[in-house]
């Protein structure tokens, strides 16, 4: 059976408020800090990669995958959700705005190679995308990955 | 055929983008590797690359270099994928 995304996420966040980018990425960090993915300063260089390579996280349409490097910042590693409530900008001419932020935190560059196939596939997927970006609480979010993860078997 | 592609951090976008690289080539039948890198090393990387895949803003902090430099708006979408790497190969 493929990978089931919804249990990797360290935590979930739905309908959230960001005012702007860095509010933003900061709730994809608290994700992980409750977590205990990582900490605190985790977030900080995840801001400050933006800062330093522009908003190349904002991969698809919609979808900002925040990360840094690996760095003793990074406890067990882990992958947060965060849905916005209203979109935000993050300065990308192709795929603003934003109203999915991906926390990710990995010990290394072999780590989660099988989370990130298991996200590369829910990403891929439009359909789940749409249920996935309107979804109203955690749990819904769990069902459609759940679901994905059943179907992909 | 040597194709790299491009992040800035090394643990998750390049490697997003190499799985669906992957499954493109595959489908086009091209034989080629595909090694993620992140932007310390992908400078060095490219050298030996006949392409790079990466987004706009990193396609700009990398500056010239001998491979073919390809940029990929949406990781996600095998379609631009698919369409930027035909062209290219051909």
């Amino acid at each position: 059976m493929a990978l089931n995304l919804a249990e990797a996420l360290s935590s979930i966040q739905t309908q959230a408020d960001a005012a702007d980018w860095r509010a933003a990425i900061r709730l994809a960090g608290d994700g992980l800090v409750a977590d205990g993915a990582t900490t605190e300063t985790y977030t900080d260089e995840m801001i400050a990669a933006v800062e330093k390579h522009g908003p190349y996280i904002v991969i698809a349409p919609g979808v900002a995958l925040a990360h840094s490097r690996p760095s003793p910042a990074v406890l067990t590693g882990g992958l947060s959700w965060v849905s916005l409530a209203t979109p935000v900008e993050f300065g990308n001419k192709n795929n603003d705005p934003v109203t999915l932020v991906i926390g990710l935190a990995a010990k290394d560059h072999d780590a989660h190679l099988q989370v990130m196939r298991a996200l590369a596939g829910v990403l891929s997927d439009s359909d789940a995308m749409q249920k996935l970006r309107v979804a109203e609480t955690p749990d819904e979010v769990r069902a459609v990955l759940g679901a994905l993860a059943g179907a992909a078997a | 055929m040597k194709i790299v592609a491009v992040c800035g951090m090394g643990i998750g976008t390049s490697v997003l983008l190499k799985m669906n690289a992957e499954k493109v080539l595959a489908k086009l039948g091209i034989d080629a590797e595909v090694e993620a890198a992140d932007m310390g090393v992908a400078r060095g990387a490219a050298q030996t690359a006949e392409i790079v895949l990466t987004s706009e803003e990193l396609a700009e902090e990398l500056g010239d270099v001998p491979a073919e430099v390809i940029i990929i708006n949406n990781f996600f979408d095998l379609d631009e994928i698919t369409e930027k790497i035909t062209a290219a190969v051909e």
